[in-house]
């Protein structure tokens, strides 16, 4: 049969970056295919490739068979291609529902634009997905998993005979990824071609039919999928055998390092109390928009609360003053990479120290190299996969910047790390060595507390798992209790009501 | 862990360009080298242009607009604005020859108490813009308009030019031996230490942030509105003593002081590369900046061009600046993107 869309030799350079070498895929219609790849393998290079973000350099595009090039986004979607980006790139001062239909929205007479139309048709396409947005609210201030549920609606409204998702999943718990699947599984049985791409195996195995596994910019090899296993994957993609095992060590918890007290913010979350104890590693689980992130940040002092208090070490943390938070030794791993996390025209090294710009100098100087060798130190811990660690953090993939993200932080040697899906978008090796590392961080007593929607990473990694539902804490599992039934149970908000 | 996969030769192999390479394909180099092409050129073909006398005025007229160009820099570089600066000037003139007037003879007092009331005048700039979150644009707009009010209100259209002449001939005294005023060494200095804050302290790192994403320099424990409203302050400042200078430079303090001068130090702070959105550009190419607006203006002075031919040379430099990377980094996009295999013959055709 021939594919809807395919590839063929496609290479793509950045400067002296080979992005891609000879790329290859396949799409049929109604089958789901995934691509998977390390960091940096090129997943996303050729994800903007088939939506006309960038030109190959060499190599051919055949939609149905026939060559084809993309001058721009707007040629790739007329062709019919819908795509979700790694990255959400919504315009902030814009509502949802005109994210959605930007550029076609509905016109009633004299070309006015139709907006109760507009907002009905989001509310459709949010029923699909099971979302609760308001499609009247600005996009500014949604969560980096609201920005991609609004993003995957709009890739829905297209209609599209090929859907190209690069890692829609990243940010969302078990519930919406399942109501993303059945959406996805329908379009399918429709006739659709999808890419999926993402780096959690038991969602390549539940959604697709046939996977590619790329490397270091080429084609390595596609198979359907019941010729494979998650194991012979993950070989084929690292190009050797790695355990995915989380290496949890056993430690004995120490003091309580960090206090939180009748947390309120009216509309976020309501009067949150629990304690982390050194050597302890948290979780915070719960639903998308269960409040977590918005405590993780209240904690930080980025949000102000309006009851409450934090204590860290025994000392009370001014509210709002999120340098006071740092010099108590506490640091946040945010969830949003791109707004929050890094200053994405900044290099590396810069990015890298930015929290430890006080630190690093000398009589408030910054001379001699110290910002260089620290990051330089860091980039290579967490394998940052650059060629220079001056280049802007703009140029990695994401899951590299990731890395850059959590180098920023460690770097700091924190007592108290609240870390809000630390391995969203980062590939298995460097998973499981992301997980030994706050592994290893606790067993030196540092108290962790882990925002995470990744299921098998919160049992995992997790002595203790409290659950959110709508902005309250409803419940606080220990590790020996804590299973996908018990946490699913809460998250959903049915162990409050059996309570 | 195994370094195969990690370790790209054809990526570690390529070094980092040498640094003489980046400096020469960089806009200061440009704008440096322009500045002595215009300056050859100018001294070959108009009288005048290069004699002792020229570099003195050149230097003289250069002075105050530098002094604010500095805080100018780093304020722009955060991603706000301050229009208010000559205003500040024409105040501080008026508040400065009203003392004199009343009977302060001290010249230490006159420039503390001008360089505090310099600093104050940025303070309420920095209240309305950080306390209130008002855009700085709006509010320097203004107080542009309400401190020359008050500098009015000050001193009427009176002139106050009876200083000492000590004073005066001081504020232009050449150093021994040169031509050159004495008090371009104090703006030598002042440049030092604000290059030094710039490039090679913490508060530098995070204006560079700050410009390019409040939020992230806020995740990152950087005081956003704090280092915004000092900034301000001490723009009000260099604002001040630009105006203590042009007070007896001139002899003269009248509350129309300095009328305009805002618009020539934005000017030269966009032409030295500070992108007007924030984030980019540095101190040398905006000194780069002001020497060559200085030498273009009175350059064309000298051949008898008339002023609003000059204004027009201005304008157009600064369109240039703002737009010429602008047009060369699209063009190489557009380049880039023309290479795809296929026409558009069998793109339709498909
Ligand atoms: N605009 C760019 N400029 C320079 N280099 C780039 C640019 N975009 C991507 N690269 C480089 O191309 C390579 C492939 O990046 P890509 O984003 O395609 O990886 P990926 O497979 O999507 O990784 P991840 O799983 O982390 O998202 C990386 O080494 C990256 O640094
Ligand atoms: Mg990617």
């Amino acid at each position: 049969m021939l594919p809807v869309l395919a590839l063929e030799g496609v290479d793509k350079s950045f400067g002296a970056v080979a992005a891609l070498r000879d790329a290859r895929l396949e799409l049929h219609a109604g089958e789901a295919h995934a691509l998977v790849g390390e960091n940096g393998a090129g997943k996303s290079t050729l994800v903007k490739i088939l939506a006309g973000v960038h030109g190959p350099d060499a190599g051919r595009l055949l939609l149905d068979g026939q060559p084809v090039a993309f001058g721009s986004p707007a040629d790739a979607r007329a062709a019919g291609i819908a795509v979700i980006y790694q990255e959400p790139t919504l315009f902030p001062d814009l509502s949802v529902a005109e994210n959605i239909f930007m550029g076609r929205q509905p016109l009633k007479g004299l070309r006015r634009i139709d907006a109760s139309a507009m907002r009905e048709r989001t509310n459709e396409l949010f029923g699909r997905l099971g979302v609760q947005i308001d499609p009247d609210r600005p996009a500014r201030g949604l969560s980096i998993a609201d920005q991609q549920l609004v993003e995957i609606a709009k890739a829905l409204s297209f209609d599209a005979r090929v859907l190209v998702m690069d890692e829609p999943t990243a940010a969302l718990s078990g519930v919406e990824v399942e109501r993303l699947f059945a959406v996805a599984r329908a379009l399918r049985d429709d006739g659709a071609a999808i890419l999926f791409i993402s780096h959690r195996f038991d969602e390549v195995f539940a959604l697709c039919q046939r996977v590619t596994v790329m490397r270091d910019g080429r084609w390595i090899a596609t198979d359907e999928i019941g010729n494979l296993t998650v194991d012979g994957v993950v070989r084929t993609m690292v190009g050797r055998d790695i355990s995915a095992l989380f290496p949890k060590l056993e430690t004995e918890p120490g003091e309580v390092r960090l206090t939180v007290d009748g947390l309120t913010r009216h509309g976020y979350f309501d009067d949150v109390s629990f304690t982390v104890r050194g050597g302890e590693i948290v979780a915070l689980a719960g639903l998308v928009g269960a409040g977590r992130s918005e405590v993780a940040r209240a904690i930080f002092g980025i949000d102000r609360y309006d009851a409450g208090q934090v204590h860290v070490d025994g000392r009370r943390l001014r509210p709002g003053d999120p340098p006071a938070a740092i010099a108590a030794g506490l640091a946040l791993v945010p969830e949003d990479r791109r707004q929050q996390g890094l200053v994405m025209e900044l290099s590396i090294e810069r990015n890298a120290t930015l929290p430890r710009r006080w630190a690093l100098s000398r009589l408030g100087l910054l001379f001699g190299g110290s910002e260089r060798r620290s990051a330089a130190d860091w980039a290579k811990r967490l394998q940052v996969k650059a060629a220079r660690n001056t280049d802007p953090v703009s140029t990695l993939s994401g899951g590299n910047q990731q890395k850059v993200v959590l180098a920023k932080w460690l770097s700091t040697e924190p007592r108290v790390l609240m870390i809000d899906e630390p391995t969203r978008g980062i590939d298995v090796g460097t998973k499981s060595e992301v997980h030994r590392l706050l592994s290893q961080l606790a067993s030196e007593g540092v108290a962790v507390l882990m925002v995470s929607s990744e299921l098998p990473e919160v049992l995992g990694m997790a002595d203790r798992v409290l659950v959110m539902h709508e902005g309250r804490l409803v419940a606080d599992i220990p590790r020996d209790q804590a299973d996908e039934e018990s946490v699913m149970f809460a998250a959903t908000g049915q162990r409050e009501a059996a309570a | 862990m195994a370094t195969d996969t990690l370790v790209d030769p054809a990526r570690t192999a390529e070094a980092a360009p040498p640094a003489w390479r980046r400096l020469l394909g960089s806009w200061d180099a440009i704008l440096i080298l322009a500045l002595l092409v215009v300056v050859l050129v100018a001294s070959a073909t108009i009288e005048g242009v290069g004699s002792p006398r020229f570099y003195r005025f050149l230097v003289l007229e250069a002075i105050p607009i530098a002094l604010i160009a500095l805080p100018m820099t780093l304020v722009i570089i955060t991603g706000e604005i301050d229009l208010s600066v000559a205003s500040t000037v024409g105040l501080t003139c008026s508040v400065l020859g009203q003392l004199w007037y009343l009977g302060v003879t001290s010249l230490p007092v006159l420039i503390v108490l001008s360089l505090l009331l310099g600093a104050m005048l940025g303070a309420v700039n920095g209240v309305f813009i950080t306390v209130f979150g008002l855009p700085s644009l709006a509010v320097t707009i203004g107080t542009l308009a309400l401190y020359r009010g008050l500098a009015y209100v000050v001193l009427g259209d009176r002139a106050i030019a009876d200083y000492p002449q000590a004073w005066t001939q001081n504020a232009v005294a050449p150093i021994p031996g040169t031509v050159i005023p004495w008090f371009v060494l104090v703006l030598a200095a002042l440049a030092v230490v604000f290059g030094v804050l710039l490039y090679a302290t913490p508060i530098g790192r995070s204006l560079y942030a700050i410009g390019n994403n409040a939020d992230a320099s806020t995740f990152a424990g950087v005081s956003v509105l704090r280092t915004k409203f000092w900034l301000f302050v001490a723009t009000g400042a260099m604002a001040a003593l630009a105006g203590v200078f042009w007070t007896f430079r001139f002899a003269s303090a009248r509350a129309d002081n300095a009328t305009g001068l805002e618009l020539a130090v934005v000017a030269a702070v966009l032409l030295g590369g500070v992108s007007i959105f924030g984030g980019r550009g540095g101190l040398v190419g905006v000194l780069a900046a002001v020497a060559l607006l200085g030498v273009l203006r009175n350059s064309l002075q000298l051949a008898d061009v008339p002023a609003n031919a000059l204004t027009i040379v201005t304008g157009t430099l600064l369109i240039l600046s703002v737009v010429g990377p602008n047009v060369v980094r699209m063009t190489r996009d557009r380049l880039r993107r023309r290479r795809p295999l296929t026409t558009a013959l069998e793109r339709t055709s498909s």
